[in-house]
């Protein structure tokens, strides 16, 4: 039997020589392609023949262009990239294969309408894939909440929301929060109590944990936003009362306005400057601030979100 | 040696063809034919898409059908028959078989390929009165097709070499589809975590990239193929056929015959 | 020099899908065939023949021991270039045509092309298929794709052909040529081993015989000697159709046909058979000893009681 040893041994080297070489040409190839999978959503040119020709299994494929989205924006996100061609068509064709993914109208309500780098920067085609899913699931308060949340944070069309609130109210079963907010549109859109309303709402969502990031990114540039109008106002005080400003914090301490150290979302101190303006330590960290930036500090390219807690 | 594999190859082609597998042109002609025919008349812009869509589609499917059908009986057919007898009698080496016979229905698909590719161009020149520079990159869709068909036919070979025929279709045709989705599965696996992870990960590199191969929607919108694709395609066909037969081999080479 | 030698080779399979239970076909076997004679290996059907070709074709691997024909081993392709082959009711590729078929065997055998038109030619006028040779295989009958069988074997001119089974689907002229054949391949030099359960054949035939049953050799040696080595009977003939009750007690066989008697009687009891004819004033016609049949000592041998009988010729 020995040629016949011979032979398997040959043929099993082979066979690892092949696994271990095939595995490399794999990683050249998906390197190769990298984005190329995505780019065939452009020429698909009617999702509803994509669908018929998905012979009822539009459910699966939809999983996978679901999943083909989230790589796509998540792996652009993380590079800091400026435009998000892909997104909304690989979006639309999802829900096209599989109107009740409702998770998909989520992902695009929070990052196909924000601008660049945060999202895709198409608030109106948001909407309109917003619209498609109210249309195919009327009974879902969530979406209606959705596409007010679009309206309130990138088109500050309070109207538009309001009504897109109120709409959603009326559905049987709705939050009754939507009522609540669809009352505040009107007289304190501007609030910053509003905005952290909608945050939480959207930082509660069970289903992407991107979408969790999101928010809870938002939720703590909006907690800065209101430190530092309490502590400037608290330094306002202090330069009426004593006309000067303050050293350090603890300057404010002494004059028994202020308990304990002043702390940002994540732990770090503020830091008083000179001018009396009040500013955070690591604005690396901290994303979508209104308030708070030192001066000359220039974003980077790659907005940093912590994962949720 | 060599020689043997030539010859069992061309009995395997000649066996194919008598077998009337080639008149499958006959069903694919009708089919160009009836949608050039169908397209021109409508005439909505997009006659050539569609005439390269749906040809190099069908190239690819009744190939796929061809390559499982035939290939799943390569060698369990010949066992169930006993023809493998008055073969293996002769100097004839086990793994000389399975080469052989492997070649051979891959010149049968390569055949069949080149007749179907003929029959694309025609209908494409019917609907467009003339070709056009980008259509030169239709015979490298057609070429990965067949590269598409020889990772197939080895698949089938393998599985045929120690399943029963039934057995076999599922298995290849569910290794197609799911080759398909290489690409989506290595990204599904890298977003796992835990054991699940090294396992998907495992089978995702296992699985064979056919997505990679299936550059038909780009060409019909007459996008290029990079000449890089081309090379790691090749290699990676070559390679992914070779590990399948080399599988083949081992599992054949000590199997009692019934 | 050993055309064919097995030594020890046996062959257990696993039956059942869970809990595997081992099954014998074939003992440890020990045999050897020497050059130039034609070789029958007996025995009922499911006996273990076929395994035992099987293994030798490197179809089947054993579960131990091996086996060397022409000096070789069993999966050495120069060994195989030297032997024919006929399996039991063989499958052919039923697309192609006898010529193409034996032209693809000579491919494989090695068979130069410049040979190997004229070679198929040429076997298949002798194995009486002359004009089917552009005919499709599947169009053949039983006896025609027996001869086609054959042809294959003896294309490339080897020096040790198996048959198993040869003559099944054959009519009796058919077998006569088979006969003849083998006759002829033995006459050119050649090694013929084949195994049948048809006993009048090998009778015919074989310089020796094996027999084997459930997986087990049982006798083993010409066959001349193997008959005459078991007491054999005398057939008494005499005139009239008295039978004279003294042979009756002999245990003799009588048959009464016509004017005659015939009676078989154990070599043992010849004397007294003869004395009791005499004493009854029966003329006796003749006296001939019966050899025992090859069947009679199969079925012998087939009980399992029996030992078995080993006789050097």
């Amino acid at each position: 039997m020995k040629s016949s040893t011979r032979i398997m041994a040959t043929a099993s080297i082979v066979l690892v020589i092949c696994m271990m070489s095939s595995v490399l040409l794999l990683r050249k190839l998906d390197q190769l392609r990298s984005g190329g999978t995505a780019e065939e959503v452009l020429y698909i040119s009617s999702p509803t023949v994509l669908k018929r020709s998905s012979l009822g299994y539009g459910g699966l494929l939809a999983d996978v262009y679901w999943t083909r989205a989230v790589q796509y924006f998540g792996s652009k996100h993380h590079n800091g990239a400026q435009h998000y061609e892909l997104l909304a068509p690989l979006l639309e064709i999802t829900t096209a294969l599989d109107p009740q993914l409702l998770v998909a109208y989520e992902y695009g309500a929070n990052f196909l309408a924000p601008k660049p780098p945060d999202g895709a920067g198409m608030p109106r085609r948001a909407i309109e894939l917003a619209e498609y899913g109210i249309r195919n699931n009327p009974n879902e308060w969530k979406l209606y909440y959705q596409l007010g949340f679009i309206y309130y944070t990138e088109l500050q069309d309070y109207a538009a929301a309001a009504d897109a609130f109120d709409r959603g109210s009326r559905v049987p079963n709705a939050h009754p929060w939507l009522k609540l907010m669809a009352a505040q549109m009107a007289e304190h859109a501007g609030d910053l109590q509003t905005a952290r309303m909608l945050w939480t709402t959207m930082y509660q969502s069970p289903q992407d944990r991107s979408i969790r990031a999101n928010a809870a990114a938002h939720l703590r540039a909006l907690q800065v936003d209101e430190d530092v109008l309490v502590l400037e106002r608290l330094v306002n005080i202090y330069r009426d009362k004593t006309g000067r400003v303050p050293n350090s914090f603890s300057d404010l301490e002494a004059a028994g306005l202020l308990r304990g150290t002043a702390t940002d979302p994540l732990g770090r101190p503020y830091r008083l400057m000179p001018d009396g303006h009040v500013v955070v330590r690591v604005p690396d960290d901290l994303p979508f601030l209104k308030k708070g930036i030192p001066p000359g500090y220039v974003p980077p390219i790659k907005p940093k979100l912590l994962p949720s807690d | 040696m060599s020689m043997r594999i030539v010859h069992i190859a061309s009995n395997t082609f000649r066996e194919a063809v008598r077998d009337r597998v080639l008149y499958n042109l006959i069903a694919f002609a009708l089919l160009m034919s009836g949608a050039a025919i169908l397209v021109g008349q409508i005439s909505i812009d997009i006659e050539r898409l569609v005439v390269i869509n749906l040809g190099l589609t069908a190239v690819s499917l009744f190939g796929l059908v061809i390559a499982i059908f035939i290939g799943i009986g390569l060698v369990s057919k010949e066992i169930d028959k006993r023809t493998l007898y008055t073969v293996l009698s002769r100097p004839v080496r086990r793994w000389e078989f399975i080469v052989g016979k492997f070649l051979g229905l891959a010149g049968t698909l390569v055949v069949n390929t080149v007749c179907m590719a003929i029959g694309v161009f025609v209908a494409l020149l019917y609907v467009s009165h003339h070709f056009q520079k980008a259509d030169g990159w239709l015979l490298v869709a057609l070429y990965f097709i067949v590269l598409q068909f020889l990772i197939i036919t080895a698949l089938a070979l393998l599985f045929s070499s120690f399943s029963s025929p039934l057995l076999s279709a599922v298995f290849a045709f569910a290794l197609f589809v799911i080759g398909c989705f290489a690409e989506d599965l290595r990204g599904f696996a890298s977003m796992t975590q835990g054991i699940t992870r090294w396992l998907a990960i495992g089978a995702a590199y296992l699985v064979p990239n056919f997505s990679a191969l299936n550059v038909i929607s780009s060409v019909a919108h007459e996008q290029p193929v990079s000449g890089q694709l081309i090379f790691y395609n090749t290699a990676y066909a070559l390679v992914y056929a070779a590990m399948a037969l080399c599988g083949a081999v081992l599992v054949f080479e000590h199997r009692n015959l019934k | 020099m050993t055309a064919i030698e097995i030594l020890g080779l046996e062959k257990t399979y696993s039956v059942g899908f869970w809990r595997k239970k081992p099954k014998r076909a074939l003992w440890p076997l020990h045999l050897k065939v020497e050059e130039g004679e034609i070789f029958g290996f007996l025995g009922p059907n499911g006996a273990g023949k076929t395994t035992t070709l099987k293994l030798l074709m490197g179809l089947v691997f054993p579960t131990a021991g091996t086996a060397r024909i022409l000096g070789l081993e069993i999966n050495d392709p120069h060994m195989k270039a030297q032997i024919g082959f006929l399996p039991e009711q063989p499958y052919f590729y039923d697309y192609l045509t006898a010529r193409e078929l034996l032209e693809y065997y000579g491919q494989l055998s090695g068979v130069s092309a410049k040979d190997r038109s004229r070679k198929v030619s040429e076997v298949l006028e002798r194995v009486g298929l002359p004009d089917a040779a552009g005919t499709q295989l599947r169009k053949f009958s039983k006896g025609m794709l027996q001869r086609v069988g054959i042809a294959q074997a003896i294309l490339h001119d080897p020096k040790v052909v198996f048959f198993d089974e040869p003559m099944s689907g054959l009519d009796p002229m058919g077998r006569r040529e088979v006969r003849d054949l083998m006759e002829q391949l033995k006459h050119q030099g050649k090694t013929v081993f084949f195994s049948t359960h048809i006993l009048s054949d090998a009778e015919a035939l074989c310089d020796r015989v094996a027999i084997i049953h459930q997986g087990e050799l049982r006798g083993i040696g010409a066959v001349a000697d193997l008959t005459s080595s078991v007491h054999g009977n005398v057939e008494l003939v005499w005139q009239g159709n008295a039978v004279p009750q003294s042979l009756r007690t002999l245990g003799a066989e009588c048959h009464i046909t016509g004017d005659t008697v015939r009676a078989i009687v154990s070599e043992t009891r010849q004397d007294a058979a003869m004395e009791a004819l005499r004493r009854e004033g029966l003329r006796l016609i003749s006296l001939t000893p019966v050899r025992m049949s090859l069947e009679d000592y199969f079925v012998q041998q087939l009980k399992p009681a029996e030992a078995t009988v080993e006789v050097t010729s």
